[in-house]
């Protein structure tokens, strides 16, 4: 009994590993900009169908014009970085903010420039690590046009507004990815090993049954989230992140430029969602399924509370672990006993054990008190 | 006002197409009735819920087995009633928690209602009849002994239902119920303080909410769809009520009807466009490109008006009876 | 104007020994006072002084740790702010606690909330019961909005409206409660002089016509001094001074902590 058990709950916090990944991705933008973003499943699909499409093998006629895309995208920030960097210099010397308009064409010519390099290059599949790059620039872009198109127009707005700003970005973006890269099931090959392992063949009868792969996803995903927590923690730029979190009109009157901390929280997120995407892609295949893993990490979220990094794994690794074990153990006694048409219980599972525990702990595992003052 | 209730009685039935029916007008009334029951609970409680999908599955499914087990109680009236009661009951279950949890965390929780709903009409099998796969359909529906079969017949069942809804939803809000779900909405510390019980007037908003929502469901159903399974009251119909509610306004039973009829006649319209201009696209590219539009749309209208086109339509309204002056 | 003496008999409500604490921090340290039926009580005190904190547990917001409250003879040590309006307390707030969604009317009727009782089904229908129900209070709520001068925006939204006018409005909706004990948080702080003598005016008739008792936390001394009967001074969650305004003036704790008056 104890070996299953065992070999349920590894299985299930690994999976929970993944989970924390996603709700940090809430958790980063929800502290920094109080903006519960519901788009981030939907960045999570994006982003695994970009690494997907990149590096996959390339049939040669249709994807053409996504490889234009990518390819100007990735020039564009470039060149937009470099124009950016002359820019500041000129500011320095006492030019006059004209040269904003200069810097922005230099970016669009250096987007066109680069469409066509990759245009006539762009046949063949890309390596993995191309990809990710790739990947990764065109999600500081999707960032930048967010803050750009959305968020700056909508500052001050409710919670409400602002959240139902992302479900219409979480809409876009999922059209959007599938409108570039068509909507077929596609593969993302990590090289992860497959065969399975055995652990602790001397305590338990044939030992305990884990998967290679997902011990490696999780090691991945963990090494990220520790990086993030430093991040949050160390620098300065966390620290300015901290500070906005806490009261904006503060942050910004001792010289914080809230846009900017803004512009930094979505890209780092969108890196985030960039590894969960690939994490999940090589896992279970990319296809448009995976934008509700965003669904999946919003228990872990109320479990450990909207703006805490170590919540946001704790309550993972509990979310993970107690879905799995209800879904082995409990789900078939329920089965059983009320003569159900099949388990599934973990869809709800998660949702039931957060809320339960939130009736007794309204702030969370690691939110702070509040203390209510008229 | 009354204007428009008359005509929807008896000029609507001399010109409407089966198809404007079916398509349109039918679930826009509808669906305009959930949006008022969301907007009851959101708008003037705010509280923020995603869970609709789910109290309409109760209403539908609770409906469903009242129509099958009890013959003799075969109006729709009835049946209706029913299913909004039961959704009452199962919404004020789920709105418990509201008195501990607030804000964002609510309107995750009430995800748990979502979820846990689809999965109770797709497992336990007593509530489908045994049916496979839970889809269940009904046939013969009648109203004291008028039988309910045309579009025509069912539009003007639900055009009834619906004028009723709404002017019990008008009579709720601005009576002294109606006030305390405001006063909590705006400041929850200081309605207690002044002697409103938090707990009853969530519960109550959640409810009344629930029981139109409820009725909603049972009419989706009976009338739009006549034979259904759990997949018709997912968490996509959820967004889409709320959908329905922001862009049309917060607080504003005008409001509901705006959004539900911008929700159901946007798709509509995004399938035709390109055919009027000439352009051949494949299914999968057209319904992408409604997702894109769609989402986009909305953020649009967020940032135009955060407070829906019930706000435009009062500004609009406003400006046209000054013109040509500016004030 | 001179400051009246007048004479109290009847204890309203007195406060026994009351300690609170958030966490470490104390916030009121073993406070005693009283308030008698129909005076003007003020409390003052320096910021942080506790005074907020004070009209809190008072009516039920906050639970102190230790002592009770007497409240019409009845003692008690928790209960839940509900309960403290619907046994005739009502209170305005230092930072301006309106439903700002809705009207002035629509404010000023929410405090007649306990006075109203009818159901879902009557409302649901607005006939019978829910309108007569609603014709009473609204007189009631007009009576006050004439009181108070605000007929001009009795349709306005609260939240646009200037800030005196919405500390006017709060007032209202607390009156709307025809209290036995009215707790005002500031009531003229932010104000304009003449803002300020109107609601000099509105607190004073308020207790001569209805015969209400007020306890009210202020900054300004000089109103202090002329509109109340008595004045209980905290400092740092203490007590320093307790007495008619002429005691408390010449008190000289109260001097050298509050005041800051050259000795």
């Amino acid at each position: 009994m104890l070996g299953p058990f065992l070999e349920t709950l590894i299985g299930g916090l690994l999976t929970g590993v993944l989970y924390s990944l996603v709700a940090l991705g809430f958790v980063l933008i929800f502290k920094a900009s109080g903006v519960f973003n519901f788009a981030q499943g939907a960045m999570v699909l994006f982003a695994a169908l970009t690494i997907a499409r990149l590096s996959g093998e390339i049939d040669g006629k249709e994807v053409h014009l996504a490889n234009f895309v990518v390819a100007a995208a990735i020039l564009g920030v470039a060149v937009a970085f470099i124009g950016w960097y002359a820019w500041r210099e000129y500011i320095a010397r006492g030019a006059g903010p004209g040269e904003r308009r200069k810097m922005q064409v230099l970016a669009a010519v250096g987007a066109l420039v680069g469409g066509i390099a990759a245009y006539s290059y762009g046949k063949g599949a890309w390596p993995l690590w191309l990809a990710i790059a790739a990947t990764a620039a065109i999600m500081g872009l999707l960032a930048y046009a967010i803050e750009r198109l959305v968020l700056r127009h909508l500052v001050n707005q409710e919670g409400i507004i602002l959240f139902m700003a992302t479900l219409g970005i979480a809409n876009f973006l999922d059209g959007f990815g599938q409108t570039l890269w068509g909507s077929d099931i596609y593969k993302i090959n990590l090289g992860l090993p497959k065969d399975p392992l055995f652990l602790f063949e001397g305590v338990f009868p044939g030992g305990l049954l884990v998967d290679p792969g997902e011990l490696v996803a999780a090691a991945i995903a963990a090494g990220l989230v520790v990086v993030l927590a430093i991040f949050f923690q160390k620098t300065r730029v966390g620290r300015a992140l901290r500070a906005v979190a806490d009261d904006h009109a503060a942050a910004q009157s001792v010289g914080i430029p809230l846009n900017t901390i803004w512009l930094i929280v979505w890209t780092v997120s969108g890196l985030v969602a960039l590894a969960a995407g690939l994490i999940w892609g090589a896992k279970l295949g990319v296809q448009f399924s995976i934008s509700l893993i965003a669904l999946k990490a919003l228990p872990v979220l109320i479990l450990g509370g909207f703006t805490s990094v170590p919540g946001a794994i704790v309550g993972g690794l509990i979310i993970g672990a107690g879905e799995k074990l209800s879904e082995v153990f409990l789900a078939p006694i329920l089965v059983k006993q009320f003569d159900l048409a099949g388990g599934g219980i973990e869809n709800w599972f998660a949702y039931m054990l957060a809320l339960v525990f939130l009736l007794f702990r309204p702030q969370g595992l690691f939110g702070e008190r509040i203390i209510e003052r008229v | 006002m009354l204007a428009v209730i008359v005509a929807a009685f008896l000029a609507v039935p001399m010109v409407a197409s089966p198809y404007l029916y079916t398509e349109i007008l039918i679930p826009f009334l509808i669906l305009s009735l959930a949006a008022i029951g969301l907007n009851i609970l959101v708008g003037y409680c705010g509280q923020v819920s995603l869970g609709t999908g789910g109290f309409m599955a109760v209403g539908a499914y609770a409906a469903y087995n009242l129509w099958l087990r009890v013959p003799e109680l075969n109006n729709l009236i009835v049946v209706f009633l029913f299913g909004g009661l039961m959704a009452a009951a199962v919404g004020i279950l789920f709105g418990i928690p509201s008195l501990r949890i607030k804000g964002f965390y609510l309107a995750v929780a009430t995800l748990a209602s979502q979820f846990f709903l689809d999965w109770l009409f797709a497992r336990v099998k007593w509530l489908t009849n045994y049916t496979p796969s839970g889809s269940v359909a009904v046939g013969k529906l009648e109203v004291f002994g008028w039988h309910v079969d045309t579009p025509a017949d069912r539009y003007l069942l639900i055009l009834g239902i619906v004028v009723v809804g709404t002017l019990v939803a008008k009579n709720l809000v601005r009576g002294h119920i109606g006030r305390s779900w405001m006063a909590v909405r705006d400041m929850d510390i200081a309605a207690e303080i002044i002697g409103f019980r938090p707990l009853r007037t969530k519960l109550t908003a959640f409810a009344v909410s629930s029981f139109f929502i409820g009725v909603a469901g049972a009419m989706w159903a009976f009338l739009r769809l006549g034979a259904w399974e759990p997949l018709a009251f997912d968490i996509n119909r959820s967004f889409q009520i709320l959908f329905m509610v922001i862009i049309g306004g917060l607080g504003s039973l005008v409001g509901s009807f705006m959004g539900a009829a911008f929700i159901v006649l946007m798709p509509i319209l995004l399938n035709q466009l390109p055919g009027w201009f000439g352009i051949r696209m494949s299914t999968a590219l057209l319904s992408h490109l409604e997702f894109m539009v769609f989402g986009a749309m909305i953020v649009f209208f967020l940032i135009v008006e955060p407070h829906g086109l019930a706000r435009l339509w009062a500004v609009a309204k406003e400006k046209l009876r000054l013109w040509p002056f500016p004030h | 104007m001179v400051a009246r003496v007048r004479s109290f008999p009847d204890v309203l409500l007195s406060v026994e020994n009351i300690s609170l604490s958030f966490g470490g921090v104390k916030a009121l340290t073993d406070i005693s006072f009283d308030i008698a039926k129909g005076e003007i009580r003020a409390i003052i005190g320096p910021n942080g002084a506790g005074k907020s904190s004070m009209l809190n547990c008072i009516n039920g917001f906050y639970h102190p740790q230790q002592g009770a409250i007497t409240y019409k003879g009845v003692r008690r040590s928790q209960m839940k702010p509900h309960e403290a309006a619907e046994q005739g307390i009502a209170r305005t707030f230092q930072n301006i606690a309106l439903f700002r969604g809705m009207s002035t009317l629509d404010n000023i009727m929410t405090g007649r909330n306990l006075r109203m009782k009818t159901g879902l089904f009557w409302q649901a229908l607005h006939i019978g019961p829910a309108q007569r129900e609603e014709i009473e209070n609204r007189k009631v709520v007009e009576r006050i909005i004439d009181f108070l001068e605000i007929q001009h925006i009795r349709k306005a939204p609260v939240g646009q409206l200037p800030y005196g006018l919405q500390k006017r409005v709060e007032l209202g909706r607390a009156l709307a409660a025809e209290p036995e004990l009215l707790l005002l948080d500031e009531p003229m702080a932010g104000m304009n002089i003449e803002e300020k003598q109107d609601m000099c005016r509105f607190i004073l008739d308020v207790n001569d016509e209805f015969g209400t008792t007020i306890c009210l936390i202020e900054h300004d001394m000089g109103v202090v001094m002329d509109i109340s009967d008595r004045v209980v001074v905290l400092d740092y969650g203490k007590k320093i001074g307790d007495g008619v305004p002429d005691e408390v003036r010449s008190n000289e704790a109260v001097v050298a902590a509050y005041l800051g008056v050259s000795h």
